[in-house]
């Protein structure tokens, strides 16, 4: 029988079928973080047990951590605590621990697929929603609760329902200055911040085949931005090629074996989705968000929508709060808009690819005063990679500041915040209110648009600049 | 964890549509490593001002003393973005037993049904009476007949679960006792898997 991506990797890893409920699905890789898996520890350790298998799980510490000065103590006295408990878990139960000071230590998003650990085929979880990264190299990978953390701890396994399936066909070539970013911001504001809820998305078409694998990362990564549980892509001589030497991709035998394996990862012809959507790429353009959910979306050369005009009274209400929330006006366009800061970084897009795109744009040029502009490697490795090609000479000169690997100004969890009242073009993944600090105004973009910014000190259309 | 069998109370209603697990319990409050006290925290920057206690906001619905409950109802699209199940946490320790919306985001929905807390979808029209309900209007919920009514005028619908989910809350049980009782079959599958 015919069978997509999805169900070629599902049917493999489901242990038992629950009549009338969901299936135990089994569980490849495990990564955790500080943040959600201290519940789960503790948990298992209520009823006694110890993590069933270990060396499938890998663990950092990325959320709490500090961007300056990690090799000093964590002041917040919370999250030096978090992390400590961290470490103190995974060695009681040994799992392998990244943390900081450890070179691979990075976005646990990150240094999955960087490390090798995520390949083709996998069931990939982690109590983090952007899980969902993982699936760019045709893994099923979704983000899970400290209660199925603990689940996988137990058993290596989860309950889990079928998902609807969807796939988003994305055919043609990409305007110049559009990237990965704009793709996925786009796909959001048509179909919605909640469009994709019940369904796993498989990318498709041959403006995703061409992309990059750092680049289908960024797409896969705001799968869960339209709800959906998360997104995928079929591998091909591109993911193989990424994966090749990595630290922990199989070589010699195992690799011709594995390359055999995947090569059959892919939707046959007559397999069924649940629904379809097909896009042209050129009709896509560099992307901003205006409000406070990622669906709330337009070209950079757009305007924002009369929210009076919106006839439904959910949505409208919904976007008069955000517009108010963003201190933004109807109908107006956001060009020429002053910003304070802007954010490089995040498991949306800190990977080198990512960096190297801005160093290109900003190389010679200089930041405006006005801005402050932050950028933050996905990882050690990203880091040090930077240094190696001497990005970092061009980000010192433009008056960039390079910070130390983390989740940062992302969320308003570690030091790195934007203060209320002030706007950030954010090359992260989530708008909504306070998610970089209280009262912060997000303006999610893509590298590309968030370094012009930072040259212009206003909201710009990159294509002015290229 | 818990049972749940039928909760009949008077209501909570935030209106507000997407409402992301941000808003629900704000990420500088995720530092602890227990599950407990993050009630306190729910909603946060809504409930008061400059992150102050002493400041509550009046106009947030929990800030209102006439609005009381087991029932939470809101907006469409509850509970998205975010995994954090600190959310689901913080509801119920705040006192909710049930939250009742026309459409939840998957991972929240997970994460209630793991803790015990209801997630009830209702039809949009059905979440919009409620909402145009009086404060004093009571909710039941039954789970084993799986209807929802709002007792002051009778109108009532029923919800879809899980049949094992249902099984599960009406007795208490979590799926982590169901797949430590496989471990057998789950080794078998290992080796054939390798
Ligand atoms: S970078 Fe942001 S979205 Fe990604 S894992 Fe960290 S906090 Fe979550």
């Amino acid at each position: 029988m015919a069978k997509t991506l999805f169900e070629k990797i599902w049917d493999k890893h489901v242990v038992k079928q629950i009549d009338g409920g969901p299936s135990v699905l089994y569980i490849d890789k495990h990564f955790i973080h500080e943040v959600t898996s201290p519940q789960a520890f503790k948990g298992i350790e209520k009823r006694g047990l110890s993590v069933f298998r270990p060396d499938q799980v890998v663990a950092t510490a990325d959320h709490n951590v500090p961007t300056l000065n990690q090799h000093l103590p964590i002041k917040d006295e919370l999250s030096r605590l978090q992390v400590q408990q961290l470490i103190e878990n995974c060695k009681k139960h040994n799992i392998e621990l990244y943390g900081l000071g450890h070179p691979f230590q990075g976005i646990v998003h990150v240094i999955g697929p960087e490390l090798g650990i995520t390949q083709p085929g996998m069931t990939i979880v982690c109590g983090d929603s952007h899980t969902s990264t993982h699936g760019a190299f045709g893994a099923i990978a979704f983000g899970i609760g400290t209660s199925e953390v603990e689940m996988v701890f137990a058993s290596q396994c989860l309950m889990q329902s079928n998902p609807k399936l969807m796939r988003i066909n994305i055919e043609g070539e990409l305007n110049k200055g559009v990237v990965s970013k704009d793709i996925i911001l786009y796909i959001i504001s048509k179909i919605s911040a909640s469009g994709a809820t019940g369904y796993f998305v498989e990318y498709a078409g041959s403006a995703i085949r061409s992309l990059s694998m750092e680049a289908r990362m960024t797409i896969c990564n705001m799968s869960i931005e339209m709800g959906a549980r998360g997104g995928m892509i079929a591998p091909d001589e591109i993911t193989f090629s990424y994966i090749k030497g990595r630290q922990f991709a199989p070589s010699g035998e195992q690799w011709e074996k594995k390359i055999a394996d995947w090569k059959e990862l892919y939707s046959d012809a007559e397999a069924k989705f649940n629904e379809e959507i097909h896009i042209n790429a050129s009709a896509i353009e560099p992307m901003i968000t205006y409000g406070t959910n990622p669906g709330l979306g337009i070209a950079i050369n757009g305007l924002v929508p009369v929210a009076e005009s919106i006839p439904d009274e959910g949505e409208r209400n919904n976007i008069m709060k955000a517009l108010q929330y963003m201190g933004l006006e109807s109908g107006k366009s956001l060009l020429g808009m002053p910003v304070q800061h802007v954010f490089i970084g995040s498991c949306t897009n800190s990977r080198i690819e990512d960096l190297r795109m801005v160093a290109s744009l900003i190389k010679g040029r200089k930041k405006h005063d006005q801005v402050q502009v932050m950028i933050v490697p996905g990882s050690q490795q990203v880091s040090k990679q930077v240094q190696a090609e001497g990005l970092d000479k061009v980000f010192r000169e433009a008056g960039f500041e390079i910070r130390q690997a983390g989740c940062s100004a992302c969320l308003g969890m570690n030091e790195d915040k934007i203060p209320a009242g002030e706007y950030c073009i954010s090359t992260s993944n989530r708008n909504f209110e306070g998610r970089q600090g209280a009262g912060a105004r997000t303006l999610l973009a893509s590298p590309l648009t968030a370094a012009a910014a930072a040259i212009t000190g206003v909201v710009t259309d990159v294509r002015e600049l290229i | 964890m818990n049972k749940v069998t039928t909760i009949q109370s008077r209501f909570v209603p935030v209106t507000m549509e997407n409402i992301d697990t941000d808003q629900i319990i704000p990420a500088r409050f995720l530092k602890a490593t227990t599950r407990d006290g993050f009630g306190k925290n729910l909603f946060r920057d809504w409930r008061y001002a400059n992150d102050d206690e002493q400041q509550p906001k009046a106009d947030f619905i929990l800030n209102k003393p006439e609005f009381s409950g087991e029932i939470l109802v809101a907006g469409k699209n509850f509970g998205c973005g975010s995994s954090r199940e600190h959310a689901a946490w913080a509801i119920k320790d705040y006192g909710f037993a049930a939250v009742v919306s026309s459409f939840f985001a998957d991972i929240f929905k997970n994460n209630a049904l793991n803790n015990g807390l209801l997630p009830v979808t209702v039809s949009e029209s059905f979440l919009q009476q409620i909402f145009a309900q009086p404060n004093t209007t009571t909710i039941t919920i039954d789970l084993a007949a799986q209807t929802i009514t709002i007792d002051a005028t009778g109108q009532q619908e029923s919800f879809e679960i899980n049949s094992y989910k249902k099984t599960c809350l009406l007795n208490g049980y979590d799926d982590i006792d169901y797949l430590i009782s496989m471990k057998q079959e789950i080794e078998i599958f290992e080796k054939e898997l390798a």
